[in-house]
């Protein structure tokens, strides 16, 4: 028999391709196993958002001091207590703060931060230290301790195009993901699907030739079980029509197909409002706000939002006082959000940032992000946080 | 064969790839008298000298909104004309060991500013050094105003030290983490106040008023050391010929160090008062270069990839940005390295996605998305390959790109077999499936496609 005639008389027919059993796709979960499957859902805002006019600290002067053209109006602010409140355009997130579920820490950073966009990006996504240059992502070293929940690509996926270094590690990466359909077209190439299935042992070797056909299999075999998965399951609710809302109605359509997946992946970029800030932020905030509040109220409605958690961050914060173009320069200490069903701690979680006390006129971290990430990983993924951290972090009490 | 196959493999790590014209012609070369023509083409330095103003000098505080705008827009163009003349450079040079070290280089002293008039001068001196002196090199790239302003030392004044060129200086263009104190960072960046460089001429120039000209304790010496003395003491220290050997054997022989091919490496290039060439010569020339775990087994880079495919078909673009685009899918545009660490390389090119676009781009490029497949199709296969063919004009329309395919079937000599043309595009041994679809293929075109959208391609 011909090898091809072979093919299609055994493996094509009966749908078994011949992937290593190792690779082949785990069925869906069944239903009963999904309650407790835990999520988590990771938004980067790109550019450094300004924290001080998203959390408004109305409540102290220095703010409107040092903000004279910029400061969002006392009455226009939606107050969460007598210090902080929410800037207009994240309005749709008011019913969110109200109902629990949604936590906001203040001032996250780290030691000698760093205000390049580049650089600071990479040390959030890589949890290095400042002066230290990892080329892997913590999400991508999560994949890499092998955890018994954690050893397929698409237990990471990416909601882009390409992937973000934080979903990199040594051994395993994530999966990028734009549109499942389109991921799972570009692996059907048929000449590509001949080498899936005709590569020899040789290939799978340790050096660099067996890395690629070893991506390659794994691709295809995840490409495969994603839209095989994620089909079974349509998104009702409304989102709104911006990319930020698209990405996560995927993401909601994966939860709720029951996806082996523990950590979702997207990106809203936009925030670095040098000048013209109000319009620009406000603009993007309203995205942000609106697309947010929109996923929360469906995971609720479909009863995942108890096995989901939300963190939201960015490279850093911008500076206290405003520049001469309405706008607001790179900056330091930030606010980080997280949304869940069983927050331990809702509403505003530590002191509002201290304007008095500045370090070059900018913010003083509190918290260490990577405490945020250990919190992350060893309350909610239960897995060592200094295995993927490298380093000893208390961790919060958010989760 | 055996000689083809050393050919090949020095032509893959010191260039972008032999052509087949060339490897034929070559066949019965020595490696020395090959080496000693890799030089001899590289001896040509041209200079890229696409951008002939600094948009900097214009007075940027005074304009309009609507003026600064427009200057915006200006240097987003130069940036774009910056990578097209390099990547074009890359593809049509006879210099190729030449462009290959300005490429490691580049990533070396990786710098990513918004100034493209600043980031092509960097790039002439890397080009004009890449095979002379390390020395040299280090000093011109330290007082380009490109690397002043990328790492701070425009601000590096006394008093207020700046320590961030003084850290990378250490860390990463010399001597490697581990070999020096964060006090060495300290005082030697003291030493370093005053170097700085002039906006209006865009020319290094030394402050005097403002260089710190107290005693500094750098590496157990004191004394009144200016930023010259610190760098000919990182020289003096062998550790800097065995750092820079160490990445360049990752760079031209394999991902993981051989510490005793290496020591060989920084004896040469230390002896040597660390000349280039005399280090390029030593691995070009040793036996182990030519050991089968040493040939393709390197990740190619996005640009040595996309680099390789134009050469080898002498492909023309009609639009020339279309290959920023591919840089940026790929995950690496020239002039845009993430940190200055520059490109990690190696495995790191490879994810799930980059590995998908990597197996698809030669073929949009080549053939308009379409990859022949020689197998018998079933329904799945036929309707995507329907899809394709509709798409393909559409493809066509948007990349432009035109392969001479007269040229590159002409240079295959009569007689070539189809297995040795595929042996000539992939580095690496062909395996069964390959064997078999390569004897399969009718036509020689399709044949070639199919080579170049494997895994194995990905490799040199």
């Amino acid at each position: 028999m011909k090898r091809r005639d072979f093919l299609k008389n055994t493996a094509l027919a009966s749908g078994a391709f011949l992937i290593p059993s190792f690779l082949k796709p785990l069925e869906a979960l069944a239903k009963s196993d999904l309650t407790a499957y835990k999520n988590l859902v990771i938004i980067q805002l790109s550019g450094g958002n300004d924290g001080l006019n998203t959390i408004v600290p109305f409540g102290n002067d220095i703010y409107y001091q040092k903000r004279k053209t910029i400061a969002i109006n006392q009455n226009d602010i939606i107050k969460l207590n007598d210090m902080q409140g929410l800037n207009p355009s994240l309005s749709a997130l008011k019913e969110v703060y109200d109902q629990g579920y949604m936590s906001i820490i203040n001032s996250v950073g780290y030691p000698n931060p760093d205000r390049s966009h580049f650089r600071s990006m990479d040390i959030w996504q890589t949890a290095s230290d400042s002066n230290q240059f990892l080329t892997t992502g913590w999400i991508g070293r999560y994949l890499d301790s092998n955890c018994q929940n954690c050893n397929n690509p698409y237990t990471a996926i990416e909601v882009d195009d390409t992937l973000s270094l934080a979903m990199k590690g040594a051994k395993m990466k994530g999966i990028a993901v734009q549109d499942p359909n389109k991921l799972y077209q570009t692996t059907r190439e048929p000449f590509f699907k001949d080498l899936v299935h005709e590569h020899g042992d040789a290939n799978l070797s340790e050096d660099n030739l067996g890395y690629l056909y070893k991506t390659m299999i794994e691709t295809y075999s995840s490409a495969d079980y994603i839209q095989q998965t994620s089909k079974t399951y349509n998104v009702t609710a409304q989102y709104p029509a911006t990319a930020l809302g698209n990405q996560l109605k995927t993401v909601s359509k994966f939860i709720n197909s029951g996806l082996q997946t523990r950590i979702y992946y997207v990106s809203l970029s936009g925030f670095d409002t040098h000048a013209g800030q109000q319009n620009q932020q406000g603009r993007q905030l309203k995205i942000y706000g609106d697309a947010v509040a929109a996923f929360i109220k469906d995971l609720k409605q479909t009863g995942k939002l108890d096995d989901t958690l939300v963190m939201t961050f960015s490279e850093f914060g911008r500076r206290v006082e405003q520049n001469a173009s309405n706008g607001t320069d790179h900056g330091t200490a930030n606010n980080v959000f997280i949304y869940g069903g069983k927050l331990k701690k809702a509403g505003i979680y530590n002191d509002a940032p201290d304007l008095s006390q500045l370090e070059n006129g900018d913010l003083k971290y509190q918290i260490d992000f990577r405490d945020v990430y250990a919190t992350l990983l060893d309350k909610w993924l239960n897995i060592n946080d200094s295995q993927v951290l490298a380093k000893n972090f208390s961790g919060l009490n958010f989760v | 064969m055996n000689n083809a196959k050393h050919l090949k493999h020095l032509y893959a790590r010191a260039g972008f790839g032999i052509r087949f014209e060339d490897l034929h012609d070559h066949e019965n070369w020595s490696v020395k008298k090959a080496v000693r023509k890799l030089f001899k083409a590289s001896e040509k330095n041209d200079q890229i000298a696409v951008l002939t103003e600094n948009i900097e000098r214009r007075n940027y505080a005074q304009l309009t909104e609507a003026e600064k705008k427009l200057v915006q827009e200006e240097r987003n163009k130069q940036t774009r004309e910056l990578n097209c003349a390099w990547v074009k450079q890359l593809s049509e040079t006879d210099a190729q060991l030449r462009e290959k070290m300005t490429l490691f280089w580049h990533n070396h002293f990786a710098c990513n500013i918004g100034n493209a008039f600043y980031e092509q001068q960097l790039n002439n001196i890397e080009r004009t050094n890449a095979l002379g002196n390390f020395k040299t090199l280090l000093l011109q790239v330290s007082q380009s105003p490109a690397m002043l302003q990328f790492l701070n030392n425009q601000q590096n004044q006394k008093g207020h030290p700046n320590e961030n060129f003084a850290r990378e200086l250490m860390e990463l263009f010399t001597l490697g983490r581990g070999h020096y104190t964060e006090q060495d960072i300290k005082e030697s960046a003291r030493a370093f106040t005053g170097w700085a460089f002039n906006g209006l001429t865009g020319e290094y120039t030394f402050r005097p008023r403002v260089h710190d000209n107290g005693i500094k304790n750098f590496k157990g010496r004191s004394g009144n050391f200016c930023g010259e003395d610190i760098i000919d003491m990182i020289i003096a220290d062998k550790q800097t010929a065995i750092f820079i050997s160490t990445k360049l054997y990752r760079y031209l022989v394999n991902d993981i160090a051989d510490d005793n091919h290496i020591n060989q490496m920084a004896d040469v290039f230390y002896k040597s008062n660390y000349e280039i060439k005399p280090l390029l010569e030593f691995v070009f020339l040793s036996d182990w270069f030519y050991d089968d775990k040493n040939i393709g087994n390197l990740v190619k880079s996005p640009v040595e990839l996309l680099t390789g495919l134009n050469r080898q078909f002498y492909i023309s673009y009609q639009n020339p940005e279309v290959l920023i685009q591919f840089q940026r899918t790929l995950g690496q545009i020239l002039f845009r390295p993430p940190n200055v660490a520059g490109w990690p390389g190696g495995r790191n090119w490879i994810d799930s996605s980059s590995l998908m676009y990597r197996m698809k781009i030669p073929s949009i490029i080549l053939n308009a998305g379409m990859i022949d497949f020689t197998g018998k199709a079933n329904p799945e296969d036929e309707a995507y390959l329907a899809a394709v063919r509709k798409q393909q004009l559409n493809i066509i329309k948007k990349v432009q790109a035109q392969p001479d395919w007269d040229k590159f079937l002409h240079d295959i000599p009569k007689n070539t077999t189809k297995e040795q043309i595929a042996e000539y595009l992939l580095e690496p041994k062909l395996n069964k499936t390959i064997t078999e679809e390569v004897n399969n293929a009718n036509d020689i075109k399709a044949m070639v496609i199919e080579l170049v959208s494997t895994p194995e391609y990905q490799l040199c």
